[in-house]
């Protein structure tokens, strides 16, 4: 099958002798019936229907693994393996670390990624485990008893005066807004552009159905999403796309955005050829140009300068709307989260370095950033040692997995968590990580319409749906099986948690006992 | 009566829809064996048009006033009477293509083997017709239609 | 005097089609079908399939033998009405009897044209073919008299579709047209020649320009014609199939106003009320230019009997005009006309793609950017949808260049029209 535009190019092309293919291609000749409709789902061509034989062969070189193929197949005849080709095993040159090297020896280009970083670091939340009430503190049944999830996001008053005097009670202080989710879980930023419409659609869809929100990222708000504005927070990064004062009044919260976990430090691109008409029209840039976001925003070199711009959104907006702080998670996060808070942030988003992305420099998605983990608890302890805890929510984002993950990111210290490319992968992804080619198979990372007719959004939409339905019935569990029936016993609750297989010094930061303590 | 929508936008232009009408009018009604042995014995009942990025599944709208009924010289072309749809009954079907002449949405194709007409029958009042069941995209639905 | 609340003189198609029409709107009064063929409804087109072995006397029936039964008919076969007298509202039949109506529908249909001057036009072995009947007589006749040779006088449709029957049996068949090509009222000269060169392909001897003058007998029975030009051909069979003339002499001297047919209004209507016409004998608005002629096309007798059943019920339902149309193999060869499929130039727009080597041949005529005809040979796939272009008038003149392409299908139209045709019930755009 072929893409939009052009015809499968006859030019003949200097053939690069090193790159190998990284997947094989298995088609079981006596389950394959040549229905061909692998020929048709695959957008880099690997299957090929030859009408003189009837039968359809593979090649397997331009195979990215996306198992679309494989899914669709009616008969289940298709398997993807990995690439055959072994090396003698070696601690130091990996396969991986080789091909990169064949990669680059015939490119010379930047090793490019889509999605987290893919690296054999540990994941600190199965070093984590939770606990359980036996005895003492009887577990709660979530079926039975009312079960709290329902989460406030905002800056929380220093103290709450309560006016009444014998009559109806009502609070005296004014509170600053706050966004309330029915599910500390969230959908995180994800710009139309690099997501298809369908795509984006889907998650402002779920976010209003599930009673949260949807993270519009840099790209924008398309037209015909900003009727789920209630359920959106829109982002002001760096390169200020579809800013204007529509754009951040018809949203329940802004978000600014200093970094992102997937590439600290440096800033954004998406390629021209994903810049249609409406993406376009969207980010407020001309058809088929790169949109390029710069890695600083030139109008933030100090902590005043973020000050300002918050304090302007506030403005803008009558200080109705929370204002959010999104920061990648590197090393002094704690003292950079505390200076966000203290210019005036209402929500704080730390994303850790397993976040997802689009297009990464491959280098600095896997080599750049700290665990999430640990700047967590960095942050949470930090703030609450200055006494500002309460000042501002924290959120946090980068490769969460399942609603476990959810419940010791709370138990941590965390408000909410943000998950991106969990909400991707209910929609279809299969991380294949080749979203920076515009090529995504299941109509998710594109803006090719061959492609972004795969992802129908209302059946997005129910996935999205249930899946954050199945984490919150588990959370709830979970909780109950904890002895706690509301999400606000657990956050920060870190006696809930015991470490394993971590060291003393990683057990001291995360202020967590080992298990046995 | 229950009739098949197709939605243009959500077709993908994969075809598992005709091919599980070929298997659903086999005789094993099992795909390995169905296209091994009956793949050119059958017209599936749905055919995907397709232009460009834009597809969409077509079959027999089994209309309220059906013009092939009317055009049908035999009377092998009738309305069942509990599921509304339209049938063509092969045994009766001469091949004289008037049906074909007259269907304004070109559902019914010849053939392939004997001399008949072939379309969409329905699956003969099955909870979920065979096209609606296998649709990965949700592009070909069921929907009542009391109008 | 007992007057049945719905009549109808017929049989056919346009009389079925009537019960149709009649029984969506009232489903409890009888009503009285009254025919002379002494079969139970049965499709006449099949009668050269019969004749030829294709199908077997049970296949002939158009519906199922309870029909009548289900639908609270009363049918009154073998009987021939021979007079309508409207102001009484009475028919009088073939055997004597005076029989009242409410409503009536004349579904009569046509008559077989015996020329006049032709001598030995009266000798066994001559036949016309029109009915159930004249097939069981011809097959009796060619197994009796062991029928080698055969001509067919007349290139049109029921001329082919006898030759066609003549030829699975196994006679040497001459076909005799008058015209410089067969099937001049239906195709264009391009598509004639293809369907000529079938015939002839398959031993079949076409005679054009020329006309049967002399039938000859001996002892009583078919030996031979003589044509215009002299020439004889020998033969122990000839069937007369040079047209058909609407059945109106029931209504001769009535008052009921006729042209070439029996006159009918939108309504299928005659000029008397209560009175309703349907099918071959009636003369109906053409689709095209609102002129009223007789189209005996089966689709459109169908259509005209369900309105005309319909409207005696007390329903409101207009007949749009009719087209001309239809679907016929020559000698396995497909082939769908449509419409106008010969223009005389006047403002026509011409569209049309040849292979001569399969035969495929498919043409549009396009007039003031509307299809007005068009003819598809050898591959007839779809051909339904440009019929629905024609009827419905749509304006193709931004996608003119498509209609004739292998994949042409509704993807190929505007989605205003392709939504438009499933009726919201299909295609959700």
């Amino acid at each position: 099958m072929s893409t939009s535009t052009e015809e499968p190019n006859q030019r003949i092309e200097p053939r690069k002798w090193l790159i190998e293919p990284d997947f094989i291609v298995e088609r079981d000749p006596d389950r394959c019936v040549q229905c061909q409709v692998c020929v048709r789902q695959c957008a880099n061509d690997v299957h090929e229907y030859d009408p003189e034989t009837g039968l359809v062969s593979s090649d397997s070189s331009t195979c990215v693994g996306c198992h679309r193929c494989a899914t669709l197949c009616p008969t289940g005849a298709i398997s993807i393996r990995r690439s055959e080709l072994e090396f003698r095993p070696h601690g130091n040159w990996t396969a991986q670390a080789l091909r990169d090297i064949y990669k680059q020896a015939e490119t010379g280009g930047v090793l490019l990624s889509g999605m987290g970083n893919d690296g054999p670091l540990p994941v600190y939340w199965d070093r984590l485990l939770l606990n359980a009430s036996q005895v003492t503190n009887p577990s709660i049944d979530p079926l039975r008893e009312p079960m709290e999830l329902l989460t406030h996001l905002g800056r929380k008053p220093d103290s709450v005066r309560v006016a009444g005097n014998g009559g109806p009670v009502s609070t005296a202080t004014e509170l600053a807004p706050q966004l309330m989710l029915r599910v500390p879980v969230m959908f995180s930023a994800m710009s139309y552009g690099s997501i298809s419409y369908n795509a984006s659609m889907a998650l402002a869809r779920a976010a209003k159905e599930a009673g949260t929100f949807a993270n519009s990222g840099e790209g924008g708000l398309h037209r015909d999403i900003r009727p789920h504005g209630e359920n959106m927070i829109v982002q002001v990064a760096s390169g200020r796309f579809g800013v204007d004062t529509e754009y951040l009044n018809l949203a329940a919260a802004v978000e600014i955005k200093i970094g992102q976990g997937a590439k600290p430090g440096i800033g954004g691109h998406l390629p021209g050829e994903k810049v249609d008409g409406a993406v376009s029209a969207t980010r407020m840039i001309p058809e088929g140009t790169d949109a390029l976001s710069p890695a600083p925003h030139h109008d933030i070199y100090s902590i005043e300068d973020l000050r300002q711009l918050i304090y302007a959104i506030k403005e803008a907006t009558r200080y109705r709307k929370p204002v959010a702080v999104k920061i990648a998670a590197v090393h002094n996060v704690a003292a950079i989260a505390s200076g966000c808070v203290r210019a005036g942030a209402d929500i704080v988003a730390l994303d850790g370095y397993r976040g997802g992305t689009g297009a990464a420099p491959t280098m600095i998605r896997n080599n750049v950033g700290i665990p999430i983990e640990f700047a967590l608890a960095a942050v949470d302890s930090r703030l609450r040692e200055e006494g500002i805890r309460n000042q501002a929510s924290i959120v946090v984002a980068g490769g969460f997995r399942n609603s476990a993950d959810v419940v010791k990111a709370i138990a941590l210290g965390a408000d909410a968590v943000y998950i991106a490319t969990a909400a991707l992968v209910a929609m279809g992804c299969h991380l294949c990580q080749k979203c920076y080619t515009g090529k995504c198979n299941w109509g998710i990372a594109t803006q090719d319409p061959y492609l972004t007719r795969r992802l129908n959004p209302n059946i997005a939409t129910r996935r999205l749906v249930n899946l954050l339905r199945g984490w919150a019935l588990e959370m709830k569990e979970m909780m109950g099986g904890m002895g706690i029936n509301a999400v606000e016993s657990l956050r920060g609750n870190r006696d809930h948690l015991r470490g394993v297989g971590l060291t003393d010094r990683e057990l001291e930061i995360l202020e967590v006992e080992p298990a046995g303590r | 009566m229950r009739r098949i929508v197709a939605h243009e936008q959500y077709c993908i232009g994969c075809r598992l829809c005709e091919i599980h009408c070929l298997v659903q009018h086999s005789r094993s009604k099992k795909i390995i064996k169905a296209f091994r042995d009956e793949r050119d014995a059958i017209v599936p009942g749905v055919q995907v048009e397709e232009s460009g990025a834009v597809s969409f599944a077509l079959q027999c709208r089994h209309c309220d006033e059906a013009p092939c009924i009317e055009a049908c010289m035999t009377g092998a072309m009738h309305r069942d009477s509990q599921t509304g749809a339209v049938l063509c009954d092969q045994e009766r079907c001469v091949g004289c293509w008037m049906c074909i002449m007259v269907c304004p949405v070109g559902a019914i194709r010849r053939g392939p083997e004997r001399h008949v007409a072939s379309k969409c029958d329905l699956c003969l009042g099955e909870d979920y017709p065979a096209c609606v069941a296998n649709c990965p995209n949700e592009a070909i639905v069921l929907e009542e239609d009391d109008g | 005097m007992d007057r049945a609340p719905y009549m109808i003189i017929g049989n056919s198609v346009a009389a079925v089609a009537a019960v149709t029409g009649i029984r969506g709107t009232d489903r409890e009064r009888p009503v009285t079908v009254i025919a002379r063929e002494p079969h139970h409804t049965y499709s006449r087109p099949l009668i050269s399939y019969l004749l030829g072995g294709a199908v077997d006397e049970a296949a002939m029936l158009y519906r199922a033998p309870d029909f009548y039964e289900k639908n609270g008919v009363v049918a009154l076969l073998g009987v021939e009405v021979v007079r309508v007298h409207p102001d009484e509202r009475t028919v009088e039949t073939s055997d004597g009897r005076t029989l009242g109506f409410e409503r009536l529908l004349i579904a009569t249909g046509g008559r077989p044209i015996v020329p006049g001057d032709v001598p030995g036009t009266d000798a066994e072995g001559v036949f016309t073919f029109t009915c159930w009947d004249d097939a069981r007589s011809i097959a009796a006749y060619v197994e009796q008299e062991g029928v080698k040779r055969a001509v067919v006088v007349g290139g049109g449709l029921i001329g082919l579709k006898s030759m066609e029957a003549l030829v699975r049996l196994g006679i040497e068949t001459t076909v005799v047209e008058l015209a410089d090509r067969i099937l001049g009222a239906t195709f264009d000269r391009k598509a004639s020649e293809l369907a000529r060169r079938r015939l002839e392909g398959a031993g079949v001897s076409v005679r054009c320009e020329t006309t049967v003058t002399h039938i000859r007998a001996s002892r009583g029975k078919v030996t031979g014609v003589t044509l215009r030009d002299g020439g004889r051909v020998p033969c122990e069979l000839v069937i007369l199939a040079i047209g058909v003339v609407p059945d109106t002499g029931l209504v001769r001297d009535s008052g009921i106003r006729t042209g070439r047919g029996i006159v009918v209004d939108d309504t299928m209507r005659t000029s008397v009320e209560g009175i309703y016409a349907a099918g071959d004998v009636a003369e109906a608005a053409d689709l095209f230019t609102g002129e009223k002629r007789t189209i005996p096309i089966f689709p459109n007798a169908y259509r005209q009997g369900l309105i005309a059943g319909c409207n005696m019920a007390g329903g409101r339902r207009t007949y749009a005009g009719g087209l001309a149309m239809n679907s016929v193999e020559v000698l396995g060869l497909p082939t769908i006309s449509v419409g106008v499929t010969d223009p005389d130039g006047e403002g026509c727009e011409v569209l049309s793609d040849l292979d001569e080597e399969g035969p495929v041949y498919k043409k549009v005529v396009l007039k003031g950017g509307r299809v007005v005809g068009a003819i598809f040979v050898g591959d007839v796939d779809r051909a339904g949808i440009i019929t629905g272009l024609i009827r419905e008038r749509v304006d193709v003149s931004e996608f003119r260049d498509v209609l004739l392409t292998d994949d042409f299908g509704l993807i190929s139209l505007p989605r205003e029209y392709r939504k438009h045709v499933v009726s919201g019930k299909g295609i959700v755009v």
